[in-house]
């Protein structure tokens, strides 16, 4: 009955794959342009500045790994929540998803106290090269992850009310690749803007 | 999941808890690794290509564990990694183009 409901609601296509996740791995092939587009525009002005603050007077290691480390938990927690939904388990759907929208919210608080620091610190969008370029590639980034947190916490709430089950589990797999895909930017960004010198 | 349901989503069966959280292990031991190679002087003559290593073999992981590329159709690794390469490809380009090659000044007489 159950498998009956599925295939109703995810025809058969040409290619024998679900069309929406189809549809959703081009978009994120999509906005690997999108960020590597942002990515490469920083390291070719990163060192482009003519008056500070430069990038070691303000960057915050400690915090940024902590953050990151975050992130990485979060996709933890995703993959553990489509597992859930998979075998039907609403409690543990319920869990994990709220966990990972815990942590994304988290990685978004972090990001907020530095840009403030960096604000106090005489680095904005308009200071200098590096400012400019560093505010709109990770700018970018946290407004992907405010999207990530928003779908995330609409997804626990349609859980919790019942309107999520196991015949749903590509819903909460797409949801899953789209904060993936956050996190492996987020891989990239932590490397290429605060490690890399 | 029934074979159907399994046949419909393109996929193989997904790894278990276990194994998601031994990737988190190893993604996170990955992470101290480039905090500490970042804070050694003695790795700084190594630091970009090892950085770069460590930072694709966490991408590598994600993609492929979390993101179930190494389960699932490969419809779905050629609709991402073409794009992907693409984008590392203009990367490089543009590295090259806006550091490497020296600008000319062409001065025009007043």
């Amino acid at each position: 009955m159950e498998a009956t409901s599925h295939a109703a609601a995810h025809p058969p296509t040409a290619t024998g794959l679900p069309t929406l996740k189809v549809g959703f791995w081009t978009f994120l092939g999509s906005e690997t342009l999108f960020f590597g587009a942002l990515i490469s525009t920083f390291l070719v002005y990163k060192h482009g500045s003519v008056s500070g603050p430069y990038a070691h007077e303000v960057i915050n290691i400690p915090l940024t790994s902590f953050s990151t480390f975050v992130l990485l938990m979060s996709s933890l927690c995703m993959v553990l929540a489509l597992a859930a939904v998979q075998k039907d388990s609403r409690k543990g759907a319920l869990l994990w998803l709220f966990m990972t929208a815990f942590l994304g919210a988290t990685f978004l608080g972090c990001q907020a106290y530095e840009f403030t620091s960096f604000y106090h610190e005489g680095l904005t969008l308009q200071s200098n090269l590096l400012g400019s370029t560093f505010f709109v590639l990770t700018g970018f980034h946290g407004a992907h992850v405010t999207m990530g947190v928003i779908w995330l916490l609409t997804l626990w709430f349609q859980t919790w009310s019942g309107r999520i089950g196991s015949g749903d589990a590509l819903k909460v797999e797409v949801a899953g690749l789209y904060w993936h895909f956050v996190d492996i930017a987020w891989i990239v960004i932590f490397t290429v803007v605060y490690l890399l010198e | 999941m029934t074979e159907q349901q399994e046949a419909m989503h393109g996929e193989h069966s997904h790894p278990g808890y276990g194994t998601y959280v031994v990737v988190a292990i190893v993604l996170t031991v990955i992470t101290a690794l480039e905090v500490a190679v970042f804070y050694l002087p003695a790795m700084k003559p190594v630091m970009v290509p090892l950085l770069v290593a460590l930072s694709a073999a966490k991408f590598t992981l994600v993609v492929m564990f979390y993101m179930h590329l190494k389960f699932d159709s490969n419809v779905f690794t050629s609709v991402f990694v073409a794009p992907l390469t693409l984008a590392i490809l203009v990367a490089i380009a543009l590295i090259v183009l806006f550091r490497y090659i020296p600008v000319v000044t062409v001065a025009v007489p007043s």
